[in-house]
């Protein structure tokens, strides 16, 4: 029996357990929505305000679940408008399937209405994408988006349908892919951790030696362990060597941050006791990190007494910023599963003493008063939601007073946008964490400069009544790029001080959504436990000091032990 | 920065070379020469990139080739265990006069004479680089007209082949 492309590409989204997905549609793509029309049962489609939205959503929604999301658009500006979304989640490894329509193929090439080159323009930034030409390729290349998408380092895969592909039939229609057996999944990943072993033993009996001998060795963790759910073999392997664990902002939660050995973020915006004790410790073991800039400050000052140990599935990562004296490729659960047997117990009081007494003298009493001091709210908005919620953030000061003040004892609790830095991100993102994860609070601290990019998915938020509390860092500037200019540029404010609106109490009551005003400390702890407990959207702004500054900070390129803030 | 030789077996088909191209622009690798080309299996072909990179450059190089969907296989040609050869095509003026000049520098070379004209002569070398550039030089006296160079080619000697690192299904 002959199938159309668009029963085909519903049939492997079904295939694939996709039963949420975010987009927007138009010309090209109608094909593909009108089937999608009558499957309305069994895949929900979120109607974004605009397609950014879609792709910021599906990224949202793959973070918390850790499935691929799926973001759909037309072609020209619909595929343009995911640029951003896409190039977001392939800074971070997060699994997106995109489908785009595109002129059909006889108009290809002429520069036809609303055709753009959308293949040539998401080369650089997803993991891999295809042109369909022919309705025969059309089930091979959807399953091949999803498998891509989730396997091995996971990124965004495009897959782009001219009209007439969408529209044509196929005679052979290859069966759906058998599901995967969902066997024991404890055995199965033995199974991996053994294979691991006889593939890999002399680099593992390479790499234990090295940690045996380190008397100073230091952990620092990215978000290839929560995308490996290792969390549990993290705090194994720490607590066996007796390391503290410091994180990338990506790796936030993958370990409890109540651990005593638990030391916080690294780097430009690390804490005081990490950024020291970089500096101090003599194996560096790097899980799930790429070593951005923001990481290491000054390259040739980073680690000045460490070697270093990476672990990371991707090969392509290792040595790349940093060098690597040794390095184990693969997943960071079986890695360290692997690795963790060979370890001998090794007396490090002396280490953990000189941690401990480091995090003491660093830790700082935080003080309730009528103010809105972010990093106060910060640790109220923890005592609010509890571990369980997603926290989302759009970029810039509040996303740092997120990662440093709130601390996360879980992972796949932020979802942030870490290498792209995408203003802008955080209200799309919290549509997809939110729809994910129904049964979950969901918070999104946000920034007037970040919000206002984005603002119209409130009327998304409103529609779909999802009980997203937004809160709202309102200091009426850019804040971040203020405190750049205040520190590095001579206090010139230019073009970053918002003084022009819009309210965004009555913005929020213009898209039938709750909001609150908020200038103290006892009114955003009154008016945010009934937020989170509302059960539908509110926004609460909160209007906090034009100058309040992250801190600490490093300035760029700088050695991270040498603070410009502390 | 020495001289390195990779081989890259991709899927035939459209826009894989402007993946492979795009790789070495995006990640500032340079590429000193290029040439791509059918093999014996009609759904493969076969690329040879010549660039100019520290060890650690190029094992990122040869990594982040491996991570492209439509790459099948990378091998870095172990410079004293290859063979590598250049094509030139050039053409050259030489008048009736300076024509036995040209015939006597070609045969010297043993480059081939593909075509005579009144005023011109066109040569076909194959070598090393060095050679291929020996030749050029030489021609610059007599004024040359045009020239093609096709990028290097490259095999490993004896029985080694790129398909010892064909990437696993």
């Amino acid at each position: 029996m002959k199938q159309t492309g668009t029963k085909i590409m519903v049939q492997s989204l079904l295939d694939h357990g996709v039963n949420m997905m975010f987009g927007f549609p138009g010309g090209t793509i109608l094909p593909f929505y009108d089937e999608l029309s009558g499957y309305g049962d069994r895949i929900t489609h979120i109607l974004t305000s605009h397609e950014q939205g879609a792709a910021h959503a599906a990224d949202g929604y793959a973070r918390v679940t850790g499935r691929a999301g799926v973001a759909v658009a037309t072609s020209g500006p619909g595929s343009t408008n995911l640029v951003t979304g896409i190039a977001t989640a392939y800074m971070d490894s997060v699994p997106l399937v995109v489908i785009t329509g595109n002129v059909p193929c006889t108009l290809l090439g002429t520069d036809g209405f609303q055709e753009v080159d959308t293949t040539g323009i998401t080369m650089p930034i997803t993991k891999h994408n295809i042109l369909v030409k022919d309705v025969n390729r059309l089930k091979e290349s959807m399953d091949l988006a999803f498998t891509l998408a989730e396997e091995g380092r996971p990124g965004p895969v495009l897959v782009d349908v001219p009209k007439d592909v969408q529209t044509a039939a196929c005679e052979c229609c290859p069966a759906p892919k058998a599901p995967a057996p969902s066997g024991d999944e404890k055995a199965l990943h033995q199974e991996r951790v053994g294979r691991y072993e006889r593939e890999f033993g002399p680099q593992l009996d390479e790499a234990a030696a090295m940690i045996n001998e380190a008397k100073k060795p230091m952990i620092l963790i990215g978000g290839g362990v929560v995308r490996s759910g290792a969390s549990g073999q993290l705090l194994r392997l720490a607590e066996l060597l007796n390391a503290p664990v410091s994180s990338s902002l990506m790796g936030l939660g993958a370990f409890p941050a109540s651990h005593p050995l638990y030391v916080g973020n690294v780097g430009m915006h690390g804490n005081v006791v990490s950024n020291t004790l970089s500096g101090d410790c003599d194996l560096f073991i790097a899980i799930g990190t790429r070593f951005n800039d923001r990481i290491f400050g000054s390259l040739k000052d980073f680690l000045p007494a460490a070697k270093v140990l990476h672990i990371d599935i991707d090969r392509a990562e290792i040595s790349k910023n940093v060098l690597a004296h040794r390095n184990l490729v693969g997943d960071a659960g079986v890695v360290m599963d692997a690795l963790t047997g060979r370890l001998e117990n090794v007396d490090r009081s002396a280490w953990t003493g000189e941690i401990a007494a480091l995090k003491k003298e660093n830790t700082r009493a935080f003080e309730k008063t009528e103010a809105l001091d972010p990093p106060v709210m910060m640790r109220v908005l923890r005592d609010k939601i509890g571990d369980d919620a997603t926290v989302v953030t759009d970029v810039g000061q509040h996303q740092m007073w997120v990662a440093l003040h709130v601390p996360f004892e879980k992972p796949r609790k932020l979802v942030t946008s870490g290498g792209m830095g995408t203003m802008g991100f955080g209200l799309g993102a919290a549509i997809g964490a939110q729809v994910g994860l129904p049964g979950n609070k969901t918070v999104l601290v946000t920034g007037d400069g970040s919000f206002r990019m984005n603002c119209n998915e409130l009327a998304t938020v409103a529609h779909y009544n999802l009980p997203i509390t937004i809160v709202l860092m309102n200091n009426r500037t850019l804040g971040m790029v203020r405190q750049w200019q205040t520190l590095f540029y001579d206090k010139r404010y230019y073009q970053t001080t918002l003084d022009r609106g819009p309210d965004f109490v009555k913005l929020a009551d213009a898209y039938g959504v709750e909001g609150h005003r908020i200038d103290t400390l006892p009114q955003f702890e009154a008016q945010l436990e009934k937020a989170v407990n509302a059960g539908r959207p509110v926004l609460l702004d909160c209007r906090i000091d034009i100058d309040a500054k992250v801190s600490p900070m490093v300035g760029p390129g700088r050695p991270i032990t040498d603070f410009v803030l502390k | 920065m020495d001289k390195h030789t990779i081989s890259v077996l991709v899927d035939n088909q459209s826009g894989v070379l402007v993946r492979v191209a795009s790789l070495f622009s995006r990640r500032g690798f340079n590429i000193e020469s290029l040439a791509v080309g059918a093999t014996h299996d009609k759904e493969i072909s076969r690329i040879t990139v010549l660039t100019y990179c520290d060890q650690r450059e190029l094992d990122q190089i040869a990594s982040q080739l491996s991570k492209l969907v439509c790459v099948r296989a990378v091998q870095v040609l172990p410079p004293d265990k290859s063979i590598s050869r250049e094509l030139l095509l050039i053409k050259v003026k030489t008048g009736s006069e300076r024509r036995t000049e040209v015939m006597l520098i070609a045969t010297a070379f043993r480059a081939h004479i593909l075509d005579v004209a009144r005023e011109t002569m066109t040569l076909e070398l194959t070598g090393e680089s060095s050679k291929i550039s020996a030749l050029i030089a030489l021609m610059a006296d007599f004024g040359i007209l045009e020239t093609m160079r096709t990028g290097i080619v490259a095999l490993e000697r004896d029985a080694g082949t790129i398909y010892h690192t064909l990437r696993e299904e």
